[in-house]
């Protein structure tokens, strides 16, 4: 029942994908939903970089912890109006030079809390990024979220 | 009985040195080529080039081996030969189409890994190289743990200018550490760029922090060099061509080179000393 209600409300889910690392994922997904937001839409991102989170950084909020509520994670609001819902394994870390240095399993077990003890609420437009490869990450995260609207993928490269 | 194993496979190997990053795209496979086209230049020396990024792999195409197979003998799998010198191992040739996902969790990378070190028939090898994916996870766990058997001289970590880079790659100098690899310094890619027609310098990934100088001294490892951005790289990776030997008057030549001999100096160093310890 938990389950339902984080992701009830979120009306389009998008993965943001390459394969290829330093194309401008994390970039990308930030600009979509800062311009999404400009755009009058409610947006959260889901930062699924277990290794490399870097949307805390791109959005100055790199400071941030990450509390709970009854119904989960409270997600960071960022962004000008403080309207963006952000998660990321980026907050859960104690310091950030600190490296997540796990193994599969592991990481799958966070994914999967991402993805359904994140308090979420209504959102337009929940943007999903995504670490390089074709792995556990990616794997787990549309397992988690298969049950749910996923809108569709957009995949990122650079021309080489 | 299988550390006895791997360790009776690499009990040829002189040197070792892997390739990490932490951040993607910055260039480790690329460096992880030149590399060892560089060591391999001297005929007299056995270069082995190991790609264990599973999901992208991107050595076979850098080295001009796609559509490569491995072949299998008594002793093992032959590694794919550049040039008598410098064999080469990488799942892209177990692939039947460059375009065949390998969508493996874990437990099963971790398997392959395993069967390169194990099965391989790397033969005298001078210099092990090892390229990683970005990251710090299976992959990189794993190789540390079954190269135990035999040694590892170092690790060499890539970047690039900016923080949002040096924050991934503060991390895998962290995990160095915690695993207790000897960090051989890093190298800052992609580190300006001189345009051909005006020679203007411009940062196309502006150090906003001091870039990996900074972070260097910060954290006290050694910077091993910075290699300038030069379209010429990307072309030779695409085209599967040593760039060193395709542009050999590029500024972006000069420093890898001096980045190489910095490492093949540690090695050497390294080498002697344990032989004084022995």
């Amino acid at each position: 029942l938990t389950e339902r209600t984080n992701l009830a409300g979120v009306r389009h889910i998008l993965l943001v994908l390459s394969g290829k690392g330093g194309v401008g994922k994390s970039t990308l997904s930030t600009e979509l939903a800062l311009a999404l937001r400009n755009a009058g839409k409610r947006v959260g991102i889901l930062d699924v970089d277990l290794c490399g989170p870097s949307i805390p950084r791109m959005l100055r909020v790199q400071d941030s912890a990450v509390h709970q509520c009854d119904s989960g994670w409270v997600p960071v609001f960022v962004g000008q109006d403080k309207a963006i819902a952000l998660m990321s394994i980026g907050f859960l870390l104690e310091r950030p030079d600190d490296a997540v240095v796990w193994r599969g399993p592991k990481k799958n077990a966070l994914i999967k809390q991402f993805v359904t003890d994140v308090a979420w609420g209504d959102l337009d437009f929940l943007i999903v990024d995504t670490p390089p490869g074709t792995s556990d990450e990616h794997i787990s995260t549309v397992e988690a979220l298969r049950p749910h609207q996923l809108l569709g993928a957009i995949l990122v490269t650079t021309p080489q | 009985a299988e550390a006895a194993e791997l360790r009776a496979r690499l009990r040829a190997v002189r040197h070792t040195v892997l390739v990490l990053s932490g951040k993607g795209g910055v260039g480790k496979s690329t460096f992880s080529a030149l590399l060892a086209h560089g060591l391999a230049a001297d005929e007299n020396k056995q270069v082995a080039l190991l790609d264990i990024d599973i999901c992208g792999p991107s050595i076979p195409k850098m080295m001009g081996l796609e559509g490569e197979q491995v072949h299998q003998s008594g002793s093992g799998w032959s590694p794919v030969y550049v040039e008598e010198n410098l064999g080469v191992m990488s799942v892209g040739f177990l692939l039947s189409s460059p375009d065949d996902a390998v969508i493996w969790r874990g437990p099963k990378k971790n398997g392959l890994i395993k069967q390169f070190l194990r099965d391989v028939d790397w033969g005298e090898v001078d210099y092990l190289i090892v390229d990683t994916p970005p990251g710090t996870s299976d992959e990189h766990l794993s190789i540390v743990q079954y190269l135990s058997a035999t040694h590892i001289d170092g690790a060499v970590i890539v970047t690039t200018p900016q923080e949002v880079s040096l924050q991934d790659v503060r991390k895998e100098i962290n995990f160095c550490r915690k695993v207790k690899l000897p960090i051989i310094g890093v190298v800052e890619n992609m580190s300006g760029f001189v345009c051909p027609k005006c020679k203007n310098e411009s940062q196309i990934f502006p150090p906003t922090t001091g870039g990996a100088e900074k972070m260097c001294q910060n954290l006290n490892v050694s910077l091993l060099g910075k290699v300038p951005l030069d379209p010429q790289i990307g072309k030779s990776c695409d085209r599967g061509q040593s760039f060193l030997a395709e542009a050999p008057e590029s500024p972006a030549t000069l420093s890898y080179r001096n980045i190489i001999q910095r490492i093949q100096e540690y090695c050497e160093q390294h080498h002697l000393q344990e032989e004084k310890i022995m």
